[in-house]
């Protein structure tokens, strides 16, 4: 596919790693020479110079043949413009990132009016995210299949775990549980575990079952699930103000903690029932008077990386509360993580994969295609949801019967609205959605999980 | 420096270059020539060679800036290298600076010859020069681009390190496609001029090797008095195709997407203007020498387009011209071609920018706070540009001016050392006095023929490549 990316920031460099990767022809633009020159030379794509809300530096892009316009700058307005023109000048889709809350409130209109495809609001994903992890404080990361009748999880096995010991094929029998293991992190490895795999502790295990098996499993093997009655924000930026709107019909205690007199009024305006601080949140004080050694949950929300780390690792030494922290910039990934901080948002990943997704599913208008894509391990496992359309070597035989690739498991099939946790005898029908998890990157067809 | 992804591309040059002996072994089977072994066994040698080193794809695959420059560098030497076996091995030719010289000028495409009677190598060893001139023209490494990845996105390093100009970039996303659209255009532009090639007086055997040469604007000949004793018609064809091959290949492209007004770029408006020019002069400088307009106007069309696209093929000794028509030729040479062509020099967009910022200094010294920018085509020129082409000058002048002090120590006249440098840095072939187009290069001393050898390679590759080769931060870890 021909895609069009304006604005060469963070998001800009995540999306051409990725696109670039699965073998699409990427043009990027961006008025900075610099920023440019630096993607160019990392991967393999075009670079124009330029501002890409003009319809000279567009045709430059050749968007004529493009199918597909991303336009991630830092300005709301520069991103719109730029779609408009687009929609005009070529034949492509569009997709805009709007992060005003004004703008964004009015999604639904500018994809209508405008044409968009997709408008896209990291702060409003990144405050969804953690809304599903406030209200599920267990999982290091939860995402959706099926509208949300499935959810893919990911947790660390804590030590003393009746778990650890235990191979997978054991799980149904012992813990009566229907739930099915997709992938196992250990020690920077990722295993696609078969029965005989056995769990140790501090693994980190990736899993698919609706929320109530989830709930009962989590029970069965002493996972504590306690729910999240009182948590503390610090920062009152968007995230925070759409974090707010998700949980206020959720009976939850929250306190946030804002440096700027003029936010903390208008937070306070909007959310009544919530206690809203004035204060640096540098000053410990101000955190343990406003009780952070009590609170179930911690969100470091700020726009500095390195004050929301410190604050979270504050957190944890002084109370024993889930720790939720936004991270702007992906280069320190790995070692934040040795931090073992819980939780760590990536607004900028989230934005990505949201687009990747789109991509992917626009890139297979034919046959059974995928409607959600996950990255289960960045770059090494990933969940697909196929919804199957037509019929193909995969429709009506038995699982047992079909030959898979190594390292290619269906989680789960979703028929009439339920979910089957597939075993050997049942089938893939029409109609069905399939949820197939890979470690052989970029499937596009439910039957590339087949052997050829 | 990524030392197992160095060799790892060394090992798919040296397959590549098999590859390539396999056309002159063809030449030798269709005319019975006894060489066809010699080259079998180099290709065989290479190949094993090659294979050995690219058992083992390299886990780190990454190349960076320093990679792309030092890969470059190396895999021409290498190459020059493995192509001078079979002149060296044969005995046609029978010292191995020699063959190395030959080799060196045929893949920089140069054109510069070591062999004084050249109707008497077998047809293969010609068929190999010219082919050399035509893997040259494009790059070695865009071609095997074209068909292998090589390390997936960073490629462009090797991209920038191999291509001539100022700047390169590409014409679509992907390298490799770039590649093979450059490619493709160099082949069916190749493909035209051998076909008209043949309406002249020219056997096939002769009209693949005279496309090969002009296609890389190379300039071997086939014979020893050049182009000459062809038919008039086949000296146009072949200054039309020298020209058109010292066009900058981008603008080819735009012309086949059908962006005409984009593909006539003031770098090309300038080449084809001083081009023209050069011709009328020496048209009217030279018209006493000849019997009619109309021959001293091929003549000197031939000429001029022969040197400013650093081709070196000839119609007449420009030896024997006038004072004015041999300091134009000369000063032509410096030019060269367009930046993104298959010829060689300073090329012309470099010296445009260079210029127009020395008009931008001269200005500021009369308004010293001046804010005036270098545009070209009406976009700007970043300011690393500029800096870049400054700099390439300083290094042009510095190879230059050692280059002559080292061989003047062989104590030829100063007008015969200016034009060897001349023509072997600016990739051209002949110069003046000793070295015209009716001399060779044979007689230099051993020193004389390495540091040309330098010279033919540091100006195919712009410079910098050769340059960082001995730069000591290159080799630190």
């Amino acid at each position: 596919m021909n895609i069009i990316i304006v604005g060469c920031g963070k998001v800009g460099e995540a999306l051409a790693e990725q696109l670039n990767e699965e073998g699409n022809n990427l043009t990027v633009v961006d008025t900075d020479h610099n920023k440019v020159d630096n993607i160019v030379n990392k991967y393999d794509v075009m670079g124009v110079v330029g501002n890409g809300a003009t319809h000279a530096v567009q045709q430059e892009a050749d968007i004529k043949n493009a199918d597909l316009l991303v336009a991630v700058t830092g300005s709301d307005e520069l991103n719109l413009l730029c779609c408009i023109i687009a929609r005009k000048a070529g034949n492509c889709k569009v997709i805009a990132r709007v992060r005003n809350p004004q703008y964004s409130s009015e999604a639904v209109y500018l994809k209508r009016e405008l044409g968009l495809a997709m408008v896209i609001n990291p702060e409003l994903d990144a405050a969804a995210e953690i809304a599903r992890i406030v209200r599920f404080p267990s999982a290091l990361k939860i995402d959706t299949f099926a509208r949300g009748k499935v959810e893919l999880l990911k947790f660390r096995l804590p030590e003393n775990s009746p778990l650890a010991g235990c191979a997978v094929k054991q799980i149904s029998a012992k813990f009566h549980s229907d739930v099915l293991v997709c992938t196992i992190e250990r020690d920077d490895e990722a295993y696609i575990p078969n029965g005989d795999f056995v769990f140790r502790e501090k693994d980190v295990i990736s899993m698919i079952a609706t929320p109530q098996n989830a709930h009962h499993f989590f029970r069965k093997i002493h996972y504590v699930a306690n729910s999240i009655k009182s948590l503390m924000i610090v920062g009152g930026g968007e995230i925070t103000h759409y974090l707010c709107k998700m949980l206020e019909r959720d009976n939850i205690d929250v306190t946030v903690v804002e440096k700027k007199k003029q936010r903390c009024a208008e937070l306070a305006e909007r959310f009544h029932d919530y206690t809203i601080i004035h204060g640096d949140a540098v000053d410990q004080d101000i955190l343990l008077e406003e009780g952070v050694a009590t609170a179930d949950a911690f969100a470091a929300l700020t726009n500095l990386d390195e004050e929301n780390i410190f604050l979270s690792l504050f957190a944890r030494n002084s109370g024993n509360a889930k720790l939720i922290t936004k991270v702007n910039r992906i280069d320190f990934n790995s070692v934040i993580k040795e931090l073992d901080l819980d939780t760590i948002i990536y607004p900028k990943n989230i934005t990505s994969e949201r687009i990747v997704r789109y991509v992917r599913a626009m890139g297979n208008s034919i046959g059974s295609n995928i409607e959600t894509l996950y990255h289960i391990i960045k770059g090494k496992v990933e969940a697909a949801e196929f919804y199957i359309r037509e019929n193909s070597a995969i429709v009506g035989k038995t699982l047992s019967e079909l030959k898979f690739h190594d390292n290619v498991l269906i989680a789960t099939i979703m028929r009439d609205g339920k979910a089957i946790i597939p075993r050997g005898s049942d089938t893939i029908e029409l109609g069905d959605t399939v949820i197939a998890v890979s470690g052989h990157l970029a499937l596009h067809d439910i039957t590339d999980i087949l052997e050829d | 420096m990524n030392y197992k992804m160095t060799g790892y591309v060394i090992g798919l040059l040296l397959m590549f270059q098999s590859l390539f002996m396999v056309i002159p072994a063809l030449t030798a089977i269709v005319y019975r020539e006894s060489e066809v072994w010699i080259f079998l066994c180099v290709a065989i040698g290479c190949l094993v060679i090659g294979k050995l080193l690219t058992l083992r794809k390299p886990e780190n695959k990454s190349l960076f800036a320093r990679e792309g420059f030092v890969i470059v560098a190396i895999c021409w030497i290498v190459l020059s290298l493995t192509g001078a076996l079979p002149f060296y091995i044969s005995g046609a030719i029978p010292r191995f600076i020699d063959a190395l010289f030959e080799s060196v000028s045929g893949f920089t495409t140069t054109g510069a010859s070591v062999v004084p009677l050249i109707e008497e190598l077998p047809k293969c060893m010609l068929m190999w020069r010219s082919f050399t001139h035509w893997i040259g023209g494009m790059g070695v490494l865009v071609f095997i681009m074209a068909f292998l990845p090589i390390s997936g996105a960073q490629n462009m390093h090797i991209m920038k390190a191999e291509s001539p100009g100022p700047s390169v970039s590409k014409l679509v996303p992907h390298v490799r496609t770039t590649a093979l659209w450059l490619y493709g255009i160099y082949f069916c532009l190749t493909l035209i001029e051998f076909i008209l090639l043949l309406f002249g007086d020219m056997s096939v055997f002769e009209s693949l090797n005279t496309a090969f040469a002009t296609a890389g604007t190379g300039g071997f000949g086939i014979r020893n008095d050049s182009i000459n004793s062809f038919s008039a018609y086949i000296q146009i064809v072949v200054t039309v195709f020298m020209l058109l091959f010292s066009l900058n290949f981008t603008s080819y492209f735009l012309m086949l997407k059908g962006k005409l007004k984009d593909a006539l770029t003031s770098e090309i408006k300038v080449f084809l203007f001083v081009v023209a020019t050069a011709i009328a002069v020496i048209s009217i400088n030279t018209r006493a020498q000849y019997d009619s307009v109309g021959d001293a106007v091929r003549h000197a069309s031939f000429s001029v387009a022969s040197l400013v696209s650093t081709t070196g093929f000839a119609t007449v000794d420009f030896n024997l011209w006038p004072e004015l028509s041999r300091t134009i030729l000369v000063l032509v040479m410096f030019m060269g071609a367009c930046a993104g062509s298959t010829g060689g020099g300073i090329k012309v967009s470099r010296l445009m920018i260079f210029f127009k910022n020395a008009g931008n200094e001269l200005h500021r010294m009369l308004h010293p706070k001046q804010v005036r920018c270098i545009s070209m085509d009406s976009r700007p020129v970043e300011p690393s540009v500029v800096r870049t082409v400054s700099v390439y000058m300083v290094c042009y002048i510095g190879i230059f001016a050692v280059s002559s002090l080292i061989l003047s120590l062989q104590n030829v006249d100063a007008i015969t050392n200016f034009t060897a440098i001349t023509a072997t840095l600016n990739n051209i072939g002949p110069g003046l006095e000793s070295v015209g187009p009716t001399s060779n290069y044979l007689f230099f001393s051993d020193l004389s023929k390495s540091v040309l050898i330098f010279d033919m390679l540091a100006g195919r590759l712009e410079l910098f490549p050769m340059l960082l080769l001995f730069h000591p931060s290159t080799w630190k870890k």
